[in-house]
């Protein structure tokens, strides 16, 4: 296995240079242009001289090398200078957002307090509610229980999150005047009543947010039991006399998941990219609405490094599932 | 409340204001705590060298002022001059080609040293530095030289008269930078200075204490701000991101922000927001014009690339202007403006709507004439054919593509326009863009407002700040967009009229205000009324919303709309 | 489009099974009716079967009745409600005419739900099939043969570190003119989202099959049917996928849900329909702002989208239920 980890780890330097490589070039191939959003009153002359200023006048097989010296060598020499006080980087020219003209990695550790706060939290939540709902569902398969979780799940992952949102603030917000309804990113949690304010702005979008992940979770939780508490070895296991908790928990559990676990591996890189809807919606403004912002405002340097900072985590993710099934399922080798 | 007392409330809220003002809201600086403003629209930075959009430009306008802004009229106000200088006062030479600029002695920057001659001089060589890609590049293209003459006189000569000599360092968008904060940052270095892009010295009546990129900006009352008694807020957060919807319920509904910016929503959503009571929309009017130009060139597939819609190819059809003047009057635009904008909006004809010295008396299109449009159309030779849609002798069919970008108030006006369209006997396809690409200048995107792939299309435009002569320059011979000129070029109509560039180039050349307004209202009838190339829908107001406890709002479409941020307060109740 | 389509993947099944391998011909009838006896008792599966049949027809046959056209404005009589408000509120503006009412534009709101239903049926069963197939394929081929799984696996982090917008406007760039000459404006732009939105969700299924798939081929019964000489396409057809089935069925479902509203994501973004094309996804978004006034414009589309995935979800559940034969006969 540790090998095999090894080897997958070498494996994924030349897989994420390809990944970049993909996206840098569909980033250059899609339609689209940063000066898309300046007023139209700003003559063609100077859009041009604007784009040249931003380096958009090279050719591609000269921005993309540049990229990669600036990801792989200059920031982290920025980093190294700034932890130990050397200077390594003298000056060199680090990765620059064409919408803020300020180091992108600057901006995503200012959106990272929000983003693990309100996203991170949320999937937490939402994953250690699923697995239980999909363990009781599945075993007390048709009951009220199920039934209420298979209906409450269903709605909830297909009432999409410009809607649910939206209601949540009319009713909380508008109606009751309970909760904010626009999140405040300068907040500090310095005592308890600033945690309780946190609290209160995070319970929305949280809320929002679990919804989609308890419900997907869950359903594959709950299928993935019953295929499992209808085998065999089941039978078996009870008819030695073990008791139903050590026979549900230990052996179905474990054996249960391997869809489950691929699920949430997948579903941790969409945490810093995938809550667009939600962040816009409840003003969170974290790695999402950067992202959709840069997006919409064609800011190569800002989408190309998030893009590759999620790749490498799906990358790491998916690998980590993997070692996981191994471990879950001693049958499965890759050597 | 309905929209319309809601409004009428504001202006008279409006209208009160100086009085209010002279009724105590006088006091220290910083009475009145924290106000909170909310744009839908993020900031990306503070400096409006390096951004053209609205909302930095705006964002930074707490912070930078010009020399002179215009006030909710149109007209100049000095800032940090000390009066606007004219051909009458000697501000401005006989020959048209320097003006000179006296500084207020009074003024100073927020960190306390004076405002000086060489900051004015400095701001024109930061915005012309090679390599910069300064965005009002514009504003700077006529002048030859700045001259310092004293510490506290400028003289900015040009390269040629200047009818308009008021464009550098005159409104939002060329505020008057800090020498000393920039000294570092000329042409290629301007990105290397975040921290002074983020944080501008200026002499406005706040200073910027914390920005966040795409956020947040945080300002607090600029100590050493001229009038000793402004503002009377302490502290201002200006928060970005979500949508227009978001924005008006937070003020309007909830309660929780004091100032929306631009709420470019159907009137009975604002209306339906204004129901909640905690805030009221305000409207007011400028020089933006919804209209639906009409391609002069055939952008049909089936013309080889190069040739698809350049001047190579004429439009079938669409050259023809009985062909052009039925699509216009087909037109009701008094419901486009019940649809779509409400007080916000009044129909129009005129691609230069306003100020008033320019503005046409061309009101003709205002009524819609269905039967006159089918009339039009059989004169020029076009018959129902056995679907319902024309076609002429030659089998050309009137079948066209309507482009527009995606925005729900224009697609509500693609579906009542094509409705009109087709009674008439023409046939509309519609077509809906993502902004990002639609106003785009990708030359290699089909889907550009300039290349116009399309028969006609629809979106806004206006001029800053009050005179036209460049936003009439649009529709020259040598702006026409080709391959080329990599699809980049204003006259996207493919307009080409030797006639209309002779008159342009007198207007270029003259300076009596009245004769400018003449020639100006003639360009624009020559565009709109005699031809339908450019057919004018409704002219925009922009509508805001501020909390019934924020007073002193002006809203002002000819500057910042933070233009006078300096004078608000909180009402008490 | 409705109920024949969902069960056609399920088919080998049939055939399958670890006790039923060895069903004789003549015993399938039976078995067809085994299944289906099997799937009746299934109560969530039998409503699901009967509203998704309900809406199906709602959909396809309620135009040829409710023959409004759904684009067709009419100004005066906008804003129209629902005619059950007028129970409550007798003052309100009901019109007999228009019995779910009409829009801000004046558009008879049960026609654009029956036309918006068509598009978003189409388009969710159409891309959820074509996502799920190839997740399924690429996923059993990359569970299965270890060869292929190191390129698979990559191929499918490669996918899913694309970011969808960009290239969705890549594809609509390089394929919408091509797509409109040779299918005409309405069936290109369909063929493209349904490609868009196809290629870019399998990669769940994909993981999730592969993952199975491994665990599965280390099995005594798969190590069995190996030893008696059973070649790979039948070892995947007649083992591995009946035994995957469960969770292809939850993608399906969830699979269904995500290509309904992102559909309404593309036209919003400009991607996808024209703007006088309603879908429940778009007639929902665009009336999220009037939510308050005019609740049952988000009702409607969001009830329809809802139970449509909740009646696909139940009969999936029946469906596997009726199918396993460790279940069926108890």
């Amino acid at each position: 296995m540790l090998t095999y980890t090894l080897r997958r780890l070498l494996m994924s330097i030349p897989t994420l240079l390809f990944i970049a490589f993909v996206i840098f070039m569909l980033l250059e191939l899609a339609p689209g242009d940063p000066m898309a959003n300046m007023p139209l009153s700003i003559p063609p002359e100077v859009r041009q001289q604007m784009r040249e200023a931003l380096g958009l006048g090279e050719p591609w097989y000269v921005r993309f090398p540049l990229w990669l010296n600036q990801f792989f060598i200059v920031e982290p020499q920025y980093w190294i200078d700034n932890a130990f006080g050397t200077n390594f980087a003298d000056g060199a020219q680090r990765i620059i957002s064409f919408q803020s003209r300020s180091p992108v990695f600057d901006v995503i550790a200012q959106r990272l307090p929000q983003t693990l706060w309100v996203v991170a939290m949320s999937y937490v939540v939402g994953v250690l509610i699923a697995l239980p709902i999909g363990i009781i569902s599945a075993y007390r398969q048709y009951s009220v229980f199920d039934q209420a979780g298979t209906f409450i799940s269903m709605i909830g992952f297909s009432v999409p999150p410009f809607f649910s949102g939206v209601l949540l603030i009319v009713i909380f917000s508008v109606q009751l005047r309970w909760l904010p309804s626009i999140y405040d990113t300068t907040h500090v949690v310095n005592d308890w009543d600033s945690f309780v304010f946190q609290l209160r702005q995070m319970i929305m979008p949280v809320m929002v947010l679990a919804l989609q992940t308890t419900a997907q979770v869950s359903r594959y939780m709950r299928a993935s039991m019953l295929d499992n508490l209808g085998m065999d070895y089941v039978r078996t296991a009870r008819a030695k006399g073990m008791s139903e908790s050590v026979v549900v928990m230990k052996h179905v559990l474990r054996n249960s998941m391997i869809p489950v676990v691929t699920v949430i591996a997948l579903g941790v890189p969409s945490i810093f990219g995938g809550a667009i809807i939600t962040e816009q919606i409840f003003k969170v403004n974290g790695l999402g609405q950067l992202l959709i912002i840069a997006l919409q405002g064609s800011d190569i340097p800002m989408v190309m490094t998030i893009t590759f900072l999620l790749a490498v985590l799906i990358v790491m993710m998916n690998l980590i599932a993997d070692v996981l099934y191994g471990i879950l399922d001693p049958r499965i080798r890759y050597d | 409340m309905k929209l319309k007392t809601a409004l009428m409330g504001a202006a008279a809220c409006v209208a009160l204001t100086p009085m209010a003002y002279a009724d105590g809201h006088e006091g220290e600086r910083g009475r009145d705590g924290n106000v909170n403003i909310i744009y839908w629209q993020a900031v990306s930075t503070l400096n409006p060298y390096l951004s053209g959009g609205t909302k930095d430009i705006e964002a930074a306008s707490l912070a930078l002022e010009p020399l002179a802004r215009y006030n909710e009229e149109g007209i100049m106000v000095p800032y940090l001059a000390t009066d606007i200088p004219t051909l009458e006062n000697g501000g401005v030479s006989e020959d048209l080609t320097s003006i000179t600029w006296n500084i207020d002695p009074s003024v100073v920057w927020s960190d306390g040293t004076p405002v000086t001659a060489r900051d004015v001089q400095f701001t024109w060589e930061y915005c012309t530095a090679e390599g910069g890609g300064c965005a009002q590049g514009a504003k700077f293209a006529n002048i030859e030289n700045v001259e310092v003459v004293d510490d506290k006189t400028v003289t900015v000569t040009f390269n040629a008269p200047a009818p308009n000599p008021y464009q550098a360092f005159v409104g939002q968008e060329s505020p008057i930078l800090q020498a000393a904060q920039f000294a570092d940052c000329l042409g290629p270095r301007a990105p290397e200075c975040t921290e002074a892009n983020f944080g501008p010295i200026g002499t406005g009546p706040f200073v910027v204490t914390d920005f966040r990129v795409n956020d947040v900006v945080q300002y607090e009352a600029n100590e050493n701000y001229r009038d000793p008694n402004k503002p009377a807020f302490a502290s201002v957060t200006l928060k970005g991101g979500g949508d227009a919807t978001a924005a008006g319920r937070a003020v309007m509904e909830t309660g929780e922000f004091d100032y929306a910016w631009n709420l470019q929503l159907a009137p009975d959503v604002i209306e339906g927001m204004a129901a909640g009571g905690q805030g009221v929309p305000i409207a007011a009017f400028g020089t933006l014009v919804e209209r639906i130009e009409m391609n002069l060139t055939d952008p049909s597939p089936d013309q080889p690339e190069g040739v698809r819609s350049t001047i190579e190819a004429p439009h079938p059809f669409l050259t023809d202007a009985r062909v052009r003047e039925a699509l216009s009057i087909a037109i009701d635009r008094n419901l486009l403006v019940e649809i779509g904008y409400g007080e916000a909006g009044r129909p129009t004809c005129n691609l230069v709507p306003a100020p008033e010295l320019f503005a046409s008396d061309n009101t003709a299109c205002l009524t819609q004439d269905l039967e006159r449009a089918a009339a039009l159309l059989d004169e020029a030779g076009f018959t129902p054919g056995p679907d319902g849609v024309r076609v002429n002798e030659d089998g050309v069919r009137l079948s066209m593509l309507y482009q527009t970008s995606t925005n729900a108030v224009r697609q509500d006006f693609q579906a009542l326009i094509k409705e009109w369209w087709e009674s008439i006997g023409v046939e509309t396809e519609l077509r809906n863009i993502d902004g990002g690409v639609y106003f785009g200048g990708d030359p290699g995107s089909p889907d550009t407002f300039q290349r116009f792939y399309a028969d006609v299309e629809m979106y806004a435009n206006n001029f800053p700040g009050t005179d036209p002569q460049a936003y009439l320059g649009a529709y020259l011979c040598d702006k026409i967009p080709s391959p080329d000129t990599q699809w980049q070029g204003e006259n996207i109509n493919r307009y080409c009229d030797e006639g209309y560039d002779a008159l342009w180039a007198e207007l270029a050349a003259t300076a009596d205000l009245d004769e400018r307004g003449r020639i100006a209202k003639e360009l624009n009838d020559m565009m709109t009324k005699n031809s339908n190339i450019i057919v004018p829908l409704v002219d925009r107001g922009r509508v805001s919303a501020h909390a019934n406890s924020l007073g002193g709002v002006i809203l002002n479409t000819w500057d910042s709309e933070l233009w006078n941020v300096s004078d608000w307060y909180r009402v008490s109740e | 489009m409705t109920e024949p389509q969902s069960i056609k993947p399920v088919k080998p099944v049939l055939t399958a099974g670890d006790a039923t391998a060895f069903a004789g011909r003549d015993r399938a009838r039976n078995q067809w009716l085994d299944v289906w006896a099997q799937f009746r008792t299934h109560k969530g599966a039998m409503f699901g079967l009967f509203f998704l049949t309900f809406i199906t027809l709602f959909v396809t046959v309620g135009p040829l009745i409710w023959n409004v056209d759904p684009g067709k404005l009419d100004i005066r009589n906008k804003d129209v409600r629902p005619i059950y408000i007028a129970l409550v509120y007798s003052d309100a503006k009901v019109n007999w005419a228009n019995p779910m009412g009409t829009d801000n534009l004046g558009r008879d709101i049960m026609a654009n739900i029956m036309q918006g239903g068509r598009i978003s049926l189409a388009v969710g069963w159409t891309a959820m099939i074509l996502a799920v197939f190839l997740g399924t394929l690429i996923g059993v081929l990359a569970g299965y043969f270890r060869r292929l799984d190191g390129l698979l696996m990559r191929f499918t982090d490669l996918v899913l570190s694309l970011p969808l917008l960009p290239l969705l406007l890549v594809m609509m760039l390089l394929f919408r003119d091509p797509l409109r000459a040779a299918f005409g404006p309405e069936q290109g732009i369909f063929i493209l989202i349904v490609l868009g939105i196809g290629i870019t969700s399998w990669m769940q299924t994909a993981r999730i099959v592969r993952g199975d798939v491994m665990a599965l081929k280390e099995r005594e019964f798969v190590l069995a049917a190996r030893s008696i000489g059973t070649p790979p396409h039948r070892m995947i057809t007649r083992h591995l996928l009946p035994n995957v089935l469960s969770p292809i069925m939850v993608s399906a479902t969830l699979g269904l849900a995500t290509a309904i509203i992102t559909e309404s994501a593309l036209s919003f973004l400009g991607l996808g329909f024209p703007s006088d094309f309603p879908t429940w996804g778009k007639i929902l978004f665009d009336s999220v702002d009037r939510m308050t006034s005019f609740p049952e414009r988000v009702v409607w589309p969001g009830l329809a989208i809802s139970l449509t995935v909740l009646s696909v979800n139940f009969i999936g559940d029946g469906l596997r239920d009726a199918l396993d034969p460790r279940i069926r006969g108890q």
